[in-house]
């Protein structure tokens, strides 16, 4: 299972300390193991909501910092793709994965699968074990809905303001944290599902 | 990308005013009221998901809003875009005290996953869950063809039971269990109608049903299973398509007989299989028999957990088969690799429940192995094939030999760039670490491969390292390993070499003769000269058992990739992978060992890859490490003495090792000593002490005026307490020391040496001459003062061993003195 999805910056943002990253969308697939036989089972609602809204801010620098030292071990040069090349984007994206600890900071553990669009990363939490080259496609396939249907390789807003589109594409490709095996007729019926809801 | 309108948006939200808020609070309210759902009220809820969702403090919705949003959630005929828009807003508010959503009553499927998902987000106690658990069941066992099975009932069972699995009961579970039985095995072999109702002359009667195909496009032989293509899908083919994905979550939760049931249920098994010979194959209707089917054992008597575990098994031998078959889109070849790596991990915890399925499974194994051997851009799907046979192939009495050469040779050799894969590999040996010392020898042999995944991807897998590298070291592979470590950032560029060399042209010309110009890096590494010391570096297996002669060479050949920013990464890492070796080597080294260590120490000290920083951190860390292995077997420096005499000898040391050569001076003056060692002789004692002292002078003499030191004063003043150490030890050296620390007032006053040390430093060394003076006026307190115990630390005088020499002489004298106030009294 997927424990949560997220979207953050890997560019330096004004207002946040170094290695900071904005998490712009996040989704955690709620319940966490903890909210029962972790240390803490007596936090309010609200200390358990702070709680995992920081767990996702660590993983977030984590992911930042992962990607920038194997960018700059690549040596590659950063191509600059714009609305509407979506697809050499995704291909130029820089993917990678590393382990979370157990309580580090979820209490499972578990492993981080990021992949790196230019200033964005996407980032997939999976419990340990996971079958990850499933966990792959699958965050391909949504880091492409998102980029084509938020136009973030764009200037605008969309990622924060028509959040509900990347909710609608979790809804279908990774419902409740469960990687799907989609082969491509699965995965191009959920995509024309999708088409209608993104085109309200 | 990311532009400062966004970044303002969530500044905006987070910062929004109360008084604001509630307005907007109202506002939503009121035309939810009126239902009115046209773009402005889509609009309002998406600024209302990102206000509550934008800031770390959960806000409170205002109750009567709440109940609107849930009722508009639970409503089957809201536009789905509203529901999620609930849904999501909801998750992220606060929930309302005294008041729990329920799905009680919700028959439609998509509803029933967006209540369930605000359900399942804000769930406090495992009892919150039953009642979505009940439901679900409910809908699981309803027979009616109405009854309508939420798509999404899979994924939500498969979050409650990771969260509690305690939720289901025993006929919950064997519900389940037939239920998957059905949709995995006995799916609809047909494709489902399609929803056009086609032309105008093609009425949707006429349409006949169309078979599925496998990926090749051939007509599907078998039962269905995601590798199934069609137009479009039945209900059952979807929840097969959800059964798979989660049967192996299922399995690991609910497949898990106690102690000693197992072999109560094999038996009955077998009697089973024995008593039945019809097979129940007859089930799936009229489709072409595949291998599988064919093969199916009769199953339909046996109890459900069972006869899961059987259509588990037959689905994944099926997908087994079906990956052979050439995919014709890119997607469905990527599926058939995970796949690939679904199928052998559950056929694998099927045959750890029930080994007798071991002897079926092998043959599959085995022939998918031999397929995927030569392909190295299924690597990944070789893992779990080579955890199947860690697993059971001392069950199956099958030669495992062949795949763990492949493993631990070609995957690190050939795809060490590969990051996923590193970190398969990686977990795959850290889950595995106790059978693959024990069993598998090439495990230990493979380090220097396995350290190429650690020299190309340092900052990723620098963690799982740190847990490999004790269960690589034994007395045989130390010395290796430690060379190798050493040279890892050579390693890495080594590395990058070898793939961009792939990645060029043959070169034109031989470069036979360069003449005697050192060539570049990349030059070099495709000259036949040089070609020895890559392949050393580049080594599969460790057998050297040490290291090579012309290590500098290949640092200055390396030397252009010195800034590259991998081997600094790479060299970064070092430091703390040394600290490990040290000390787990110390757990298991014998004196041959500590021995050879320290020599290395002394020899590697300064032949390292010349990276910004590198050396001095590695010289750190020998320096600390110095002292712990002269402290476990301080003969060694008896035994070592000609090395260790031509180290401290060569003054030339102290400006590029200073801290190693100050440690190295500590230790001889600790440990030369004949309660640490009864060979030490007085000879050694003094050829020591003129080695040192011949040092101090060249460095305080004749050095004074030509230039300011180029040294810590630590130096001086460990040299100082060495000498006087030496000297208390054989005291015909006292006078010579004595007069050569009076003489360090004049050194200390020079201007060179004012000019570069501050006051404090003066003072210290002025102090430091004039207290050993005092000590060794007076031998026999100079011996006891200056020589602790072999057992020196049961009283420690401090922590740290270097600063104990200063605080001994401090509580000694004011314990003398002391002792002289209470006889005036």
């Amino acid at each position: 299972m997927v424990q949560c999805f997220l979207i953050h910056t890997l560019c330096p943002v004004a207002g946040l300390p170094d290695g900071g990253s904005r998490v712009l969308f996040s989704r955690v697939f709620g319940p966490e193991d903890s909210a029962l036989t972790g240390p803490d089972p007596d936090l309010s609602p609200e200390e358990k909501r702070l709680l995992q809204k920081e767990k996702v801010a660590v993983v977030a620098r984590q992911v930042r910092s992962a990607c920038s030292l194997q960018r700059e071990a690549s040596g590659r040069p950063a191509v600059e793709a714009m609305l509407g090349e979506e697809t050499a984007a995704m291909q130029e994206a820089d993917s990678g994965v590393l382990r979370l600890g157990a309580g580090d900071p979820f209490p499972r553990g578990g492993c981080a699968l990021w992949l790196a669009v230019q200033a964005l990363g996407f980032t997939l939490v999976c419990q340990p074990h996971e079958n990850l080259l499933l966990a792959e496609s699958s965050l391909r396939s949504l880091a492409r809905i998102c980029l084509e249907n938020l136009r973030l390789l764009g200037p605008g807003s969309e990622v924060v303001l028509k959040s509900d589109r990347i909710e609608a594409a979790l809804h279908r490709l990774l419902p409740h944290g469960q990687l799907l095996f989609l082969n491509h007729r699965f995965g191009q019926i959920l995509d024309k599902e999708l088409a209608v809801y993104m085109a309200k | 990308m990311y532009a400062s309108g966004t970044e303002s948006l969530i500044k905006q939200a987070r910062e929004i005013q109360e008084e604001e808020l509630q307005k907007f609070y109202g506002r939503i309210s009121k035309v939810l009221q009126i239902k009115d759902y046209g773009n402005e009220t889509v609009d309002s809820l998406q600024r209302l998901h990102l206000i509550v969702s934008a800031t770390k403090y959960g806000r409170t919705i205002p109750s009567d809003l709440h109940k609107k949003l849930e009722a508009l959630l639970s409503s089957p005929s809201s536009p789905e875009q509203l529901q999620v828009l609930c849904s999501c807003t909801l998750r992220e508010s606060m929930p309302v005290r005294d008041h729990s959503l329920s799905a009680e009553d919700i028959q439609d499927s998509r509803t029933i996953s967006h209540v369930a998902a605000v359900i399942l987000a804000q769930v406090g106690h495992k009892n919150d869950l039953d009642a979505l658990c009940n439901q679900l069941l409910k809908s699981l066992e309803c027979r009616q063809p109405e009854c309508q099975i939420s798509r999404h009932t899979l994924p939500i069972l498969s979050k409650v039971i990771g969260f509690s699995p305690e939720s289901l009961t025993e006929d919950h579970i064997n519900l389940v269990n037939r239920k998957l039985v059905d949709w995995l095995r006995y799916a609809s072999v047909q494709q489902g109608t399609s929803m056009s109702s086609g032309g105008f002359f093609t009425g949707p009667r006429s349409r006949q049903p169309a078979p599925m195909t496998e990926v090749d496009g051939a007509v599907a032989g078998d039962f269905f299973t995601v590798l199934c293509v069609g137009q479009s899908y039945t209900e059952d083919q979807w929840m097969n398509m959800y059964a798979f994905s989660m049967i192996r979550k299922w399995l690991l939760t609910y497949d898990t007989e106690g102690t000693g049931n197992a072999d109560a249920a094999h038996l009955k098994r077998a009697q089973f299989i024995q008593l039945l010979s019809q097979d129940d194959k007859s089930e799936v209707d009229g489709s072409v028999m595949s291998m599988v089917s064919a093969t199916s054992s009769s199953s339909r008597l046996l109890p459900p957990k069972e006869r899961l575990r059987e259509k588990a098994f037959e689905y994944c031998h099926r997908l087994i088969e079906q990956s052979d078959r050439k995919a014709l889109k890119k997607a469905d070849m990527e599926l058939q690799k995970a796949c690939l790596v679904e199928a052998v991990t559950i056929m694998d915890i099927i045959c750890k429940e029930d080994p007798s399925f071991v002897y079926r499974a092998f043959p599959c194994i085995k022939a998918l192995y031999g397929r995927l051997s030569g392909d190295l851009a299924l690597a990944r799907a070789v893992l779990p094939i080579a955890q199947f046979y860690l697993n059971h192939s001392e069950t199956a009495a099958v030669d495992s030999e062949a795949v763990f050469r492949q493993l631990f040779s070609q995957f690190p050799g050939e795809l060490f760039n590969e990051a996923l894969l590193a970190y398969e590999f990686t977990q795959f040996c850290r889950a595995n670490v106790g059978v693959l010392c024990e069993g598998v020898a090439l495990y230990r042999q493979s380090f220097p491969n396995l350290l190429k995944f650690l020299a190309w991807n340092s900052p990723a897998l620098i963690s799982e390292f740190m847990e490999l590298l004790p269960s690589l070291l034994s007395p045989e592979t130390a010395i290796e390993i430690l060379h190798s470590l050493l040279d890892l950032p050579c390693l890495a560029a080594a590395l990058d070499l070898q793939l961009r060399s792939a990645s060029l042209q043959a070169p034109e010309k031989t470069l036979w003769d360069q003449g005697p110009k050192v060539p570049s890096s990349l030059e070099a590494f495709r000259q036949p000269f040089y070609r020895g010391m890559f392949l050393y570096i580049l080594r599969p297996e460790a057998g050297t058992g040490d290291t090579i002669d012309r290590l500098s060479m290949l640092h200055e050949v390396l030397a252009d990739m010195a800034d590259s920013p991998r081997s600094v990464q790479c060299a970064q890492t070092v430091p703390v992978l040394l600290h490990l070796f040290f000390n787990t080597v110390v757990q298991f080294a014998d004196k041959k060992l500590i021995n050879q260590l320290v020599l290395i120490l002394l020899e590697r000290s300064g032949l390292l890859f010349n990276i910004r920083n590198y050396k001095t951190e590695v010289q750190r860390v020998f320096s600390s490490h110095l002292l712990v292995l002269c402290k476990l077997h301080p003969s060694l420096i008896v035994e070592q003495s000609r090395e260790l005499l031509e180290f401290t000898g060569t003054t030339a040391n102290i400006y590029s090792k200073e801290d190693l050569y100050i440690h190295m001076v500590w230790v001889i003056g600790e440990y030369l000593s004949v309660s640490h060692d009864a060979r030490c002789t007085v000879e050694q004692i003094t050829s020591f002490f003129e080695t040192l002292e011949a040092v101090l002078f060249e460095i305080t003499q004749v050095r004074q005026l030509a230039s300011p030191p180029r040294y810590s004063p630590r130096v001086i003043t460990v040299l100082m307490t060495t000498l006087a150490k030496l000297a208390s030890r054989s005291q015909d050296l006292i006078p010579r020391v004595s007069l050569f620390l009076s003489k360090m007032r004049s050194f200390a006053l020079s201007a060179a040496v004012t000019s570069c040390y501050s006051e404090e430093d003066l003072e210290e060394i002025l102090t430091r001459a004039h207290e050993l003076i005092n000590l060794l006026k007076l031998p026999s307190v100079a011996q006891f003062v200056l020589a602790p115990s072999a057992r020196g630390d049961s009283p420690r005088w401090h922590r740290d061993t270097n600063a104990s020499l200063p605080l001994s002489m401090r509580t000694l004298s004011s314990l003398l003195h002391k002792h002289g106030s209470f006889q005036h009294c």
